[in-house]
């Protein structure tokens, strides 16, 4: 029985995860390496690759920013439509990421104020970089907060209000009591966030247009590569995406391992 | 007011206009675009063959999804948890992957293996198994991002039932087959029931793994995600919300469900910090 069992699980990890992950390794490499490191150095990759890293870095940022001071208010202060705001601040997980995107097409369309107002100051938002970041936003503005307020809450407010009394200010306080004291979660939330910016690909297809080696991330530079039946290339710029996952991974890990200690503490 | 609580309503404004702005001015304009030509313009969008069938095929692929992952989902976790075995650490390591890898990927790895360039994909066609660029590959592709959440959500509660409630339950005469059913089954309720409508929530959402392995084809293999992207494409914003709409209620129903049936009241959804804090990897 208990055999069976191992024997199962080992299977449907199998079919799932090991088998797609190793074929596609083998895959990407199967033409020789000198064809794979042609293949992730063409223009259009290496394009795809920094616009992804762009995103990404601002994404973090700002999650970073706007996250942690979400999480503040969340774990820190009671008010009334507490438990909406905070409902609302799980909704991306639920919304498909075409959906995400789509909503930006209907908030900065031509025909809408926005996108009229905009237009007249000649900025491009949709089909354009800005759209790319604020798709990636949306789909990521829960990790960080998520991770965080409960971090934020266990940990609790006795340092704090000890730095007080002793004559810090509420920047010192913040900057060298609290958030030492939550680093690992924020770590782990930023993280995930990372995972997604990098990853995602539904929302920004969608505001992303098509313009050719300009709003190419490297998501959506494997999706040209497949749809015009150039697998190797698919195969080997997703195998350097996957080779950044295995990174994230083991981050996550780390991080997970160091959050539950010092909150054990 | 004390500069300190003057600090903390500026905060909190800024945190509820950011939220207001991102997340929930963009819904409502879905919810306005699907309604804008009259509820009868809704129901014919959502009636309409094409957009029908992707709701009916979404449906279903997830819920067979959802029952897959939670017989697997408990399956792995159980093992995981309780059995000593060799590669049990590289198993455990290997849950959390499919959040980390981007669900383009995904989708490209499972139609490269499944497909009939690859030799497992000739053979499994060679026994009247057509995986990709149909309904196995679109569950194959639901199942893998949604795999680490009924694992995730159980080991913890599997890892905190004491055993010595099981082996109270066993030495008062209970079968090991009736201890699991009355002891081991209720306390994984909760955990399960997150998993299984995360699962499903997410299934029904999912796009990027989807679109390489379904093929798209209209009444056969397109689910609503890649309907409603199709219609963007061709400039049909009202068709795209009225589905659009519907994927998101069931969601938001799913998810209020859920909320109903595990939450004692002012607490929120675990995060997935803590579903990982007890589990084997972290220890």
């Amino acid at each position: 029985m208990r055999r069976f069992l191992i024997t199962i699980v080992w299977l449907y990890f199998a079919v799932l995860l090991i088998g797609p992950v190793a074929y596609l390794c083998s895959e990407a490499v199967r033409e020789g390496a000198a064809t794979f490191g042609a293949e992730i150095t063409k223009p259009e990759a290496l394009h795809g690759f920094t616009l992804t890293a762009e995103i990404t870095a601002i994404v973090l940022v700002v999650n970073l920013i706007v996250g942690t001071a979400t999480a503040m208010v969340l774990a820190r202060q009671q008010f009334r439509g507490k438990a909406i705001l905070s409902g609302l601040i799980d909704l991306p997980f639920a919304v498909s990421p075409v959906i995400a995107g789509f909503m930006l097409i209907l908030l900065f369309g031509p025909e809408t104020i926005l996108g009229t107002f905009f237009g007249t100051l000649d900025i491009k938002i949709l089909f354009a970089f800005p759209a790319m970041v604020m798709a990636t936003l949306f789909v990521t503005f829960p990790f960080v907060v998520r991770e965080l307020t409960p971090v934020l809450q266990t940990v609790g407010t006795q340092g704090e209000e000890a730095a007080r009394t002793l004559g810090a200010k509420e920047w010192q306080v913040f900057l060298l009591v609290t958030l030492p004291s939550v680093r690992w979660g924020l770590i782990y939330g930023a993280t995930l966030t990372v995972a997604r910016a990098i990853g995602e690909f539904g929302a920004v297809l969608v505001v992303a247009g098509n313009v050719l080696g300009l709003t190419q991330t490297a998501t959506l530079h494997i999706y040209q590569s497949y749809v015009d039946f150039n697998y190797v290339g698919a195969y080997a710029v997703a195998a350097t995406l996957l080779a950044v996952s295995f990174a994230i991974l083991t981050l996550l890990e780390i991080a997970k391992a160091r959050a539950v200690a010092s909150i054990a503490q | 007011m004390s500069p300190h609580k003057l600090a903390q309503v500026a905060l909190r404004s800024a945190a509820i206009g950011y939220v207001l702005c991102l997340i929930l001015l963009p819904l409502l304009l879905i919810g306005q675009k699907s309604l804008v030509n009259g509820l009868g313009q809704f129901v014919v969008d959502i009636r309409q063959p094409q957009a029908a069938a992707a709701l009916v095929l979404t449906l279903e692929a997830a819920l067979v999804t959802t029952a897959i992952n939670a017989v697997f989902g408990t399956l792995s976790a159980f093992v995981l948890v309780r059995y000593e075995f060799r590669g049990r650490w590289f198993l455990n390591a290997l849950v959390d992957l499919p959040f980390a890898i981007p669900t383009l990927v995904a989708g490209l790895m499972i139609a490269a293996l499944y497909g009939t360039t690859s030799s497992l994909g000739a053979w499994l066609k060679g026994g009247g198994i057509e995986v990709i660029y149909n309904t196995p590959g679109i569950i194959l592709a639901m199942l893998f991002v949604t795999m680490p959440f009924t694992i995730r959500a159980i080991q913890p509660v599997l890892m905190e039932l004491e055993r010595e409630q099981e082996e109270a339950a066993y030495t008062l005469g209970a079968s090991s087959w009736t201890t699991f059913l009355k002891v081991t089954i209720p306390a994984m309720l909760p955990g399960l029931l997150t998993g299984v409508f995360l699962t499903f929530v997410r299934a029904l959402g999912e796009f990027g793994s989807i679109v390489i392995v379904a093929g798209n084809i209209p009444m056969k293999t397109q689910v609503a995600a890649v309907y409603v992207y199709g219609e963007i494409e061709s400039y049909n914003p009202q068709g795209a919300a009225s589905v659009s709409v519907v994927i998101l209620l069931i969601s938001f129903f799913a998810l209020m469900l859920l909320e109903r049936l595990t939450r004692p009241p002012g607490e929120r959804l675990p995060p997935l910090l803590r579903m990982g804090a007890q589990s084997g990897v972290a220890s």
